[in-house]
């Protein structure tokens, strides 16, 4: 572990401080969207779609527009006559804002009604007759793809069939060739299910436009305040709303996860009614809004393949995917790689030939596709490579915890370049899985599981260890819509030596108020209390991508270490002139310089801020701060092992997870409790979707499981109790040799408890079971294998 | 309609159509924002105030039925400008995260707590099961809750 430098009135690095934002969200204090009232303002609400394909024939807004407190119906007619009715998705396809021919998925948005209140904008709804001709509906995404699909894309002129993009990346003609001479090889078909964030806040915003200034300002639940006002700039530019006269601002965020990335259509219909109107509109979608027509997450239908040697060595990989993106491209991904980081397929093993090709497909499902507290695909690779690695294991007799012991990156071959071209920073894997074997009695649970199996009884021990890819940029390889991925920090000091930092980057409940204030206080000495955190304000925060795959500490982090080691330096100039001492004779310590040999002789940090303004040198600018806008040369990549021992009941299928060790290496880490609090959260982000989360559809385009009625979320009854530990590999390419944490847990966990309740029934014969593990599909397989009647 | 009731001892009143949420009677009318709204079928929790003393989902009953009742929302638990220790106990264990459940987790946990005062983990567990939270993965809310019910076993409120 990284030693303190100081001490925990300063709080830096390392120490556990309070968060900063607690005592307002305590209180009830915190300013939400919806907590947002302003004079005058009316309320949207918006008519959707109950066919998932159907000809819009007929918009009959006469009822609603009866209604006393209604004023507007707003169609993609009207909208069309500002060219709004269509936008730009992240990927670059088009997306509907409100279509005008016809709605290509169930919940889409079909017209908006604007009222006076929240209750009669919904009366506005319930009034709009819509009259629809159904189309034929495709939701599988491989019958997609058979040339006797309907072709979806009819706005596409030359679109001929359902199919966005073919990509791949690797070696093909070597990876055959490990193929072709391996002694072992396993295959699995994979499906990584539709899943959603479902954050507790759903989306919304509340957009005003002033006609006097000519500014918009829009209060939005979003992830990426700067990059939405650069799109907003840039898409309705030609009705005279120029990038200097929009501000997004984005509140306290009631979680993120990814979902709040993307633009969706309510957005749009807001702003553009706030601007037609000249009054405040708010808009807030309810759960069933959220959970139907909000971008989901994952879909992926994999081939997997590996080729070992009889003594297990891994040789090969070759990974064959069909992703499901349902209506339009609008998949969260930096524009290069359509298939986001999926590539990083090969995981924590040292692999000498990999290929992977994925196929982008359109289905009458919502688009999107966004991470789910993952970094653009990661989940789905992590999830592959460990599932496969189990498998292989198995399939040579060997233990899965020995196997991967046996193919893992060693600590000397880092910087490791992978056979699909990843440069993997640092690691040291074997390190966190004997950790997390030593912390779960490893050989003990195989007795036990040996007993046990003797007597009938299922138990299961699995292990997954993930290598995550998170911190983009670097801008060379990573951009939203071309906007290159840097991000930024401004700190400024006052003359009392008390500092307001600015970042580029949102907090959605990950503690930057607090973590960003001891990176400063690491850096400077001045005190975390002395220290304010603001973001998320595009009228005062320097320009930054956001926060979304674990890059706020890669990105934004560091670039708060740079722009306070920028202000570290002047400083030193300015204690030279007040100490009479030339600069190289300066000590730096955290809070002072003082003359080397001469401890006595010192200025505090808040004496050279004072001097800043009142006794600076001549010639020197007044003042005491910087800006960074920095690019990290390369990813971050955090790694961890876990094991999740899963006990399954033979009369239900029910599968309940015992224990669950969790050892995860973020390199340095600057507020223990956070991260620890980040993992606690990312595990259970990974035990919803691995037991119980999924977005599934019927032949119809239904959607199933529209609600938290049928959606379901872990409560705190089938949450186990986490056991995290860590050890501790820093980047060496992060100015705090720091790495990223969020998101680690939700990407490594789902494998471990999968693999776990496959162990359980591998003697059985069970080879494989899709995510989500739930009681039903386990009981069937129990049933088949004549274990239950 | 016309609603009577006290919220976090105040006496209000309003004019309401009968089928107002009391969510939106507590959030829109009286401007108390700390009450929040998640899901809207009773699942979350996040919109959790006490009538008269029991915890209540205030996005599924409506304004009427708290006529004439006492209504506790978060913004009630301080007193005197002094935290209570279920509040304590959240920023002291790093029980939240977004802070959007976080209202709703208190209130059912202060309503727990005053029915049993020294509760073990799989109780505390099962009283907060009707309120969903995505950031933290519970333990922590859990060791919350713990910290709260020690403190008030010291005649900490």
């Amino acid at each position: 572990m990284m030693a303190l430098r100081t001490s925990p009135e300063i709080g830096g690095m390392g120490h556990s401080v309070k968060r900063k934002e607690d005592p307002r969200f305590i209180r009830g204090k915190g300013t939400y969207v919806d907590d947002i009232q302003l004079a005058g303002m009316l309320y949207l609400d918006i008519v959707r779609s109950p066919f998932a394909h159907a000809k819009i024939k007929k918009i009959d807004a006469s009822k609603a527009l009866a209604i006393p407190g209604v004023l507007a119906v707003i169609t993609g007619q009207d909208l069309a006559k500002y060219n709004l009715h269509g936008m730009p998705t992240l990927m670059s396809d088009t997306q509907m804002v409100l279509p005008v021919e016809k709605v290509m998925y169930q919940a889409q948005e079909v017209a908006a009604v604007l009222a006076k209140e929240r209750y009669i904008a919904a009366d506005g709804v319930e009034a709009v007759e819509v009259e629809y001709e159904p189309l034929p509906v495709v939701v599988d995404p491989k019958k997609a793809l058979e040339p006797s699909a309907p072709v979806l894309r009819t706005d596409k002129k030359d679109k001929k069939d359902n199919h966005i993009w073919h990509w791949e990346w690797g070696d093909r003609a070597a990876t055959d060739r490990a193929f072709r001479e391996a002694e072992v090889t396993v295959k699995e078909d994979i499906y990584i299910p539709r899943i959603h964030v479902a954050s507790i806040e759903t989306c919304g915003c509340v957009a005003h436009f002033d006609k006097v200034m000519g500014k918009l300002t829009v209060w939005m639940t979003t992830q990426a305040p700067h990059a939405i006002r650069t799109v907003f700039a840039l898409v309705a530019g030609h009705v005279g709303l120029a990038e200097h006269k929009i501000r997004i601002v984005s509140p306290d965020i009631g979680g993120g996860f990814g979902g709040k990335v993307p633009v969706y259509p309510g957005y749009v219909i807001a702003v553009a009614a706030a601007v037609l109107t000249g009054a405040p509109v708010k808009w807030i979608e309810d759960r069933m809004e959220n959970l139907q027509a909000d971008s989901f997450a994952r879909d992926y239908h994999i081939t997997a393949e590996l080729a070992a040697t009889k003594n297990g060595t891994l040789t090969a990989l070759r990974i064959k995917t069909i992703a499901d993106h349902g209506y339009t491209d609008a998949a969260a991904n930096p524009s290069k790689f359509p298939a986001g980081l999926f590539h990083i397929c090969t995981g924590s093993y040292d692999f000498k030939a990999a290929h992977v090709e994925v196929d982008g497909v359109y289905t009458n499902k919502p688009p999107g596709g966004i991470a789910y507290r993952c970094s653009f695909r990661v989940t789905e690779a992590v999830h592959t490579i460990e599932r496969m690695a189990d498998l292989m294991a198995h399939q040579l007799g060997m233990d899965p915890a020995e196997f991967r012991l046996k193919n893992f990156i060693k600590p000397e071959q880092f910087p490791y370049k992978s056979a699909l071209g990843w440069e993997y920073d640092s690691g040291n894997y074997a390190a966190a899985l004997r950790k997390a074997m030593d912390k779960i009695g490893y050989a003990e649970l195989q007795r036990e599981q040996a007993e046990k199996r003797k007597r009938g009884e299922l138990m299961g021990i699995g292990i997954s260890s993930f290598t995550e890819i998170v911190g983009a940029g670097p801008s060379k390889h990573f951009d939203i819509l071309g906007l290159k991925m840097f991000d930024s920090a401004e700190i400024r000091i006052h003359p009392t030596g008390k500092v307001i930092a600015r970042f580029g980057t949102r907090s959605q409940g990950q503690g930057h108020e607090t973590t960003y204030a001891q990176i400063i206080a690491e850096e400077l000495g001045i005190p975390v209390a002395d220290i304010q955190v603001e973001e998320g304000d595009t009228d005062t925060a320097p320009y930054g991508l956001g926060t979304y795959a674990s890059r706020s500490t890669p990105t934004a982090g560091a670039a708060g270490a740079m722009a306070a080691r920028k202000i570290r330096d002047k400083a030193r100039k300015i204690a030279a002139h007040l100490l009479e001492a030339a600069e190289e004779d300066l000590v730096w310590e955290p809070g002072k310089f003082s003359v080397k040999g001469a401890p006595n002789r010192l200025k505090t940090i808040q004496e050279i801020a004072f001097a800043a303004y009142t006794n600076h040198p001549p010639g020197m600018e007044a003042g005491l701060e910087a800006v960074s806008y920095y690019d990290p040369p390369n990813l971050t990549y955090p790694f961890g092992s876990y094991i999740c021992v899963v006990d399954i009941d033979k009369g239900t299928g029910e599968v309940k997870v015992r224990r669950f060790v969790a050892v995860d290496d973020c390199g340095n880490i600057i507020n223990p409790m956070i991260v620890e609090g980040q993992i606690h959260g990312g595990l259970t982000m990974g035990l919803a979707p691995a037991l119980y989360e999924e977005i599934s559809y019927d032949e119809n385009g239904n959607i199933q499981g529209g609600s938290f009625m049928d959606y379901l979320l872990p409560t705190a009854v089938e949450t186990p109790k986490w056991e995290t530990d860590k050890t501790c590999t820093p980047s060496p390419h992060h100015p705090l040799g720091a790495k990223g944490v969020g998101e680690s847990a939700t990407v490594g966990a789902p494998a471990a408890i999968a693999n776990a309740v496959v162990d359980a029934l591998w003697h059985l014969g069970v080879r494989h079971i899709d995510i989500p593990i739930t009681p039903a599909k386990v009981w069937k397989l129990l049933r088949e294998h004549g274990v239950t009647e | 309609m016309r609603v009577q009731l006290a919220i976090n001892g105040e006496k209000r009143e309003a004019e309401v159509e009968p089928r107002l949420l009391l969510v939106h009677l507590i959030r829109d009318v009286f401007r108390l924002t700390g009450t929040h709204v998640g899901c809207d079928t009773t699942h979350c929790g996040a919109c959790t105030v006490l009538l008269d003393g029991r915890p209540v989902k205030s996005c599924t009953i409506f304004a009427v039925q708290a006529h004439g009742k006492e209504l506790m929302t978060v913004e009630g638990l301080e007193q005197d400008g002094k935290l209570h220790p279920v509040q304590e106990g959240f920023m002291q264990e790093h029980g939240l995260q977004c802070g959007f459940c976080t209202p709703g987790m208190l209130m059912t946990s202060y309503a727990f707590l005053s029915k049993n005062p020294q509760p073990d983990e799989d109780e505390i567990r099962w009283a907060i099961s009707g309120n969903l939270c995505r950031c933290t993965g519970y333990v922590n809310i859990v060791k919350a809750i713990q910290y709260a019910a020690a403190r008030l076993r010291q005649g900490g409120a």
